[in-house]
């Protein structure tokens, strides 16, 4: 399956990724090349195989249902750029 | 044309866990901004989450409650989508293999008649953190004490048709989970909201209309109200020949109408893909049948048991069984006082009356159990009448003690003295002589209804103390000499 311009730039827009212009035929290919590749392997039979989510085949471990964190914003908050009265401040988001 | 409209509800519940899905944050409410976020729910790198047992334990009781498969494999999947609420850039959820798979409720509409609503899946979730759009700097706040809440999101088939059917599946689930104890049940606090998908199509057409989908409804009334809205907006929009448009709109209450939110460049798409930070989740029938034993009886059976065992009718034992504290409540009155239809009449009067207008739940109620059914008792032995009783309860409810305590301190033991009761009917007699004769004229089969007048008179001459069985003996025995 070959990816069209238009894909890539619709990927990159859902990552919010900025591509430069000159960068987006490159992409183009070396993702159809993935996608070729992914093709490929779609050819071997796998009726039987169940998916692998983990090659150990361990399952999820379970915790209690504990409060166990003690409050740390001012820590926490020391990383953001901006905040105010214990809110971590972003831009606007709706007019 | 005759339009049908086609409901499916989406409701999350805020499952009543003490700490977060996937961090041992606190998820209390209503603590200062972020000071239960820790550094998973942040999404800081190096961070990994781990399953809290206790959200497992409580979807899949829900899953049993309401006899729906259950996910013996069941498995997290990323829903990626950008939001400044959402830290982690995607919401851990789950999609093709949720905990909880198909399911159904019955609903009772006001007709009395029952129908069986589908209910399609329900899967485990984190929940969003809260934006304060207010101004800040012209910027957004972010409070993340929310974010990482587990959420129980129950999916119905598009199976309602009506507003009214949408709000009565709505508090069906609202009580299976409260019953349940696995969500408080508060809607104003936003532990269980509801978006609402709805479409019309002519009547007798297959093929379903466009939908809506109208989120930021938070009440039973407005999930009404909103919905009636939305399908008669879609009614007269494409009577008048629009098209209804796919996308997402606002309830908003004041007004009473839907808005459309600011549409979207481009329709959702979240990519989902399995978490790798969290691996499938496996459980056993021995898992699963020992949650089934801590099911608690659920209102449907419990209100068969009511009419069974107390030979309650349909309408007293629906209301008195979809809330388990009032529920046990109603059964601790009942039990000690031996009277249950006794025990409903008061639960359904004056206790309910009582509880609305100071807008307090069931289980703040200020009068022990076993204190009402005393006071039941004291109607039931004589000692009291009932219009007495409910000056005793309204002393019970303002903290002046048991009823026997009560009714000894105000002196409001009924009159049971002869001597005294006919002394009081004398003198009502002597006193109303126009109504005496009036009495004495009537033709004899018209008298039962006159002797209410004399009734109301030695009541209030009594104090209201008097027995009315033993007062309307005396009264007809003493008039009839009379004529």
């Amino acid at each position: 399956m070959a990816l069209q311009q238009s894909d890539v730039e619709k990927i990159a827009h859902l990552a919010r990724l900025q591509l430069e212009e000159s960068s987006v035929e490159g992409y183009v290919r070396n993702l159809s090349n993935i996608l070729a590749l992914v093709d490929q392997m779609q050819a071997v039979n796998t009726d039987n195989v169940e998916p692998l989510a983990n090659p150990l085949d361990a399952v999820q471990r379970l915790r209690p249902d504990a409060v166990t964190e003690e409050n740390q914003r001012d820590k926490l908050q020391a990383n953001a750029p901006a905040q105010e009265r214990g809110l971590f401040l972003v831009p606007k988001v709706i007019e | 044309m005759q339009w049908e409209a086609v409901i499916g509800l989406e409701i999350h519940t805020q499952l009543a866990t003490q700490s977060k899905i996937f961090s041992g944050a606190s998820t209390a409410f209503g603590a200062e901004p972020n000071t239960q976020a820790c550094a998973i729910d942040l999404a800081l790198p190096g961070t990994l989450p781990v399953l809290n047992e206790e959200a497992l334990r409580m979807a899949v009781k829900f899953g049993l409650a309401i006899g729906a498969e259950i996910g013996k494999k069941s498995v997290f999947a990323r829903k990626n989508y950008f939001y400044p609420d959402l830290p982690k850039g995607y919401q851990t959820s789950q999609f093709e293999f949720p905990i909880v798979g198909k399911g159904e409720v019955e609903i009772e509409l006001e007709d009395g008649s029952r129908k069986v609503i589908g209910v399609t899946r329900a899967h485990m979730e984190e929940d969003a953190g809260k934006s304060l759009h207010e101004d800040f700097q012209g910027m957004t706040g972010i409070d993340l004490n929310r974010a990482g809440t587990p959420l129980l999101e129950i999916v119905s088939e598009p199976d309602l048709r009506s507003a009214k059917e949408a709000v009565a599946y709505l508090k069906k689930i609202h009580a299976i989970v409260t019953n349940l104890g696995i969500c408080d049940g508060n809607m104003a606090e936003g532990s269980f909201r509801c978006d609402a998908n709805v479409s019309v199509r002519p009547k007798g057409q297959e093929k379903f209309g466009t939908r809506a989908e109208i989120k930021n409804v938070n009440s039973f009334r407005f999930v009404e109200k909103a919905i009636q809205y939305e399908i008669e907006r879609q009614i007269d929009l494409i009577e008048d020949g629009g098209e209804v448009v796919q996308e997402t709109r606002l309830y908003d209450a004041d007004k009473n109408e839907t808005r459309s939110m600011r549409s979207k460049e481009e329709a959702n798409d979240y990519r989902y893909f399995p978490c790798p930070d969290l691996l499938p989740i496996i459980i056993d029938d021995v898992y699963i049948d020992a949650v089934r034993q801590t099911l608690p009886e659920l209102p449907d059976s419990r209100k068969a048991r009511f009419m069974e065992q107390y030979g309650l009718n349909d309408y007293d034992a629906s209301n008195l069984s979809a809330y388990r504290d009032q529920a046990d409540y109603f059964e601790a009155v009942a039990k000690v006082c031996g009277d249950a239809k006794q025990a409903a009449n008061w639960m359904l009067g004056e206790v309910a009356k009582y509880l609305n207008q100071n807008s307090l739940d069931i289980a703040q109620i200020p009068v022990p159990a076993a204190n009402l059914a005393q006071l039941i008792q004291r109607v039931l032995d004589d000692t009291i009448n009932s219009k007495i009783a409910k000056q005793v309860w309204d002393a019970m409810w303002n903290g002046e003690g048991d009823a026997d305590t009560i009714i000894a301190a105000k002196g409001l033991k009924q009159e049971t003295d002869t001597g005294a009761l006919e002394q009081v009917i004398d003198d009502v007699i002597a006193k109303c002589t126009p109504q005496v004769e009036q009495y004495v004229a009537a033709e004899p089969d018209k008298r039962g209804k006159m002797l209410g007048f004399f009734m109301g008179q030695v009541m209030k001459a009594s104090g209201g103390k008097a027995n009315p069985g033993q007062v309307t003996g005396l009264l007809k025995s003493k008039l009839d000499k009379l004529c």
